[in-house]
């Protein structure tokens, strides 16, 4: 008997051919985690390098740090705002964009277009087009509205983020929804219109029962995008003006760098994986239990 | 038909925030800076100038972090490929002991963000003496959290594909590693150009890695340089930064527009996790 068969010898290849993608799990995502982990049970001095174990200290200077609470706030207001905004029209051009007309390939192209533009770069040109003296007062100034220094004010400047974040991204949503859409069978679209059902009766009675297990899952990936959206704020406001758009994501960016407090910057990066995670198993448990079809 | 021209007013209608900041960018870089914020705005200009791209690759080493950003998402997007196709086939089509609790480890990858693990790997890097070298960006992006979601895509392509075609590979005496070289990948390309796309514009796109890693203006990637074009004071230098964003973005849409079809199935797959 030969000691390498077949089956031994597929056995290894397995194990090889997982192990650069397993050991990178491993090393840039399960140990950072437990160092995370560590970290935020120690105080860390900057200037000596020394660290001291402190335990539960920094959790409870969570209850205590007086600018979580507005912190807080702002993730819920930006992710909330993203995941609204960005389900309400992604379903709206997802419907208008589902029927034969010429252009209707030309206009998919452009509302996904920004997807495939860099980040910073589509948000420095919001800036640039959000500026006092820039180009959408220019335009509101044209018919007669007098605009607010959007990135001035804490409401437009948050506004302005939701808006730019939205706009960038809900092509993706939009090309889910269409596949969602193209998934209803047509004999259901056509018994109904025998049965002499109107075109929105068939909307609210067929179609969105039908991909509505689709917007809930592609909602909850929203939230999970928008709790991580850090270049957006970064490049449009820093966090402000004051603390109105500093969302969780960017927080632990300053505590963490800006401020170099290792110890709270990891236990409130904590605070954001459990966000993430709790979000991301509910969605994947809801999506096994509706068999959601990939592809 | 008038239904029609309703439809078609509405999604134009619908397309100015989504169409105007890019074509906005384009002339606003062409334009002599006193007319930038000139009242009523204009997209034309009497005065077109190139001298805002002249003035990106003077201000800063521009043309280096150019290139930087080229080389660091084509080496990543080629370690993502072998990487995530090798663990992708193995997971769908090889039988090895432990293989669903390792694949669920691997699985961990999706649920942490890198917003999260950048606060430990930054000290881990700088013992490492890797602070401000371009290994961060390469390594975690190629083997951690965005190389599992390329990993994932490829399992559920291998794990659709007949089985009489390996079949077929093993009567010809290939091994497993031959079957999944000749035989499986050529057929993935659908799933390995998804992942290409993904995987390119990830890193294309990073910002906050960059930011934290990098000190040296000469190290920077672009997304990191567009927001370094301020002045002495601080003021942003708007045509040249636009000149620059212009010069990140359109080669990417010139690709896309070529090429919508592949890039729309492959970034749908970042909106299915």
């Amino acid at each position: 008997m030969r000691y390498w068969t077949t089956r031994r010898r597929d056995v290894l290849t397995g194990y090889l051919f997982i192990a650069p993608q397993f050991l990178g799990v491993v090393l840039f995502v399960l140990i950072p985690v437990g160092l995370a982990i560590w970290y935020s049970l120690n105080k860390w001095n900057v200037f000596t390098g020394k660290q001291v174990f402190v335990g539960a200290d920094h959790y409870a200077a969570l209850a205590s740090d007086p600018q979580l609470p507005s912190v807080l706030l702002a993730t819920v207001v930006f992710s909330g705002g993203v995941v609204i905004l960005n389900i309400t029209l992604g379903l709206l051009i997802a419907v208008l964009l589902n029927r034969q007309f010429r252009g209707a390939t030309f206009f998919r192209t452009l509302f996904f277009s920004p997807v495939v533009v860099s980040v910073v770069a589509w948000t420095l040109v919001w800036g640039f087009l959000l500026q006092d003296n820039g180009g959408i007062n220019g335009l509101l100034h044209a018919i007669g509205v007098d605009g607010p220094n959007w990135l001035q004010h804490g409401d437009t400047a948050m506004l302005s983020v939701i808006v730019s974040q939205v706009v960038r991204s809900v092509g993706v949503n939009m090309v889910l929804f269409l596949a969602a859409l193209q998934g209803v069978p047509s004999e259901l679209y056509e018994a109904a219109r025998i049965d002499g059902a109107r075109s929105r009766s068939i909307f609210a009675r067929i179609t969105l029962p039908l991909i509505s297990p689709t917007v809930l899952l592609t909602a909850i990936i929203t939230v999970v995008g928008a709790l991580q959206s850090f270049a957006q704020i970064a490049v449009l406001t820093g966090g402000g003006p004051e603390l109105s758009t500093t969302v969780l994501v960017y927080y632990v960016f300053q505590q963490a760098f800006e401020f170099n407090d290792i110890g709270y910057g990891s236990t409130l990066a904590l605070m954001l994986l459990s966000f993430v995670m709790v979000l991301t198993l509910l969605q994947w448990q809801l999506r096994r239990k509706w068999v959601f079809h990939e592809q | 038909m008038p239904r029609r021209v309703l439809l078609v007013a509405a999604l134009a209608v619908l397309a100015i925030p989504f169409a105007v900041p890019t074509i906005w960018m384009v002339a606003a870089s062409i334009k002599p800076l006193p007319e930038i914020f000139k009242a009523p705005p204009s997209l034309w200009t009497e005065h077109p100038t190139l001298a805002a791209y002249g003035e990106a690759f003077t201000f800063q080493p521009f043309a280096r972090q150019y290139l930087n950003s080229v080389y660091i998402a084509v080496l990543v997007t080629l370690i993502t490929l072998l990487v995530s196709s090798m663990a992708g086939y193995a997971f769908a089509r090889i039988r090895f002991p432990g293989a669903n609790a390792l694949f669920l480890v691997v699985l961990t990858g999706l649920l942490v963000p890198s917003e999260v693990t950048i606060v430990p790997l930054f000290q881990v890097f700088k013992r490492a003496g890797l602070i401000n070298t371009h290994w961060p960006l390469i390594l975690v992006t190629a083997f951690g959290a965005p190389c599992v979601l390329a990993s994932f895509i490829m399992r559920q392509f291998f794990i659709a594909l007949p089985a009489e075609l390996e079949e077929a590979g093993r009567l010809d005496g290939l091994g497993r590693p031959g079957i999944w070289w000749r035989i499986c990948l050529p057929l993935a390309r659908p799933a390995l150009s998804a992942v290409a796309i993904l995987t390119f514009l990830a890193s294309w796109n990073l910002y906050l890695e960059p930011t934290v890693y990098l000190t040296s203006p000469e190290l920077f990637t672009l997304p990191q340089a567009l927001t370094r074009f301020t002045d002495a004071y601080g003021a942003d230098m708007w045509n040249t930064q636009l000149a620059a964003a212009t010069m990140t973005v359109l080669p990417v849409l010139i690709v896309f527009v070529i090429a919508q079809r592949q890039f729309v199935e492959g970034l749908a797959h970042s909106g299915l996790k």
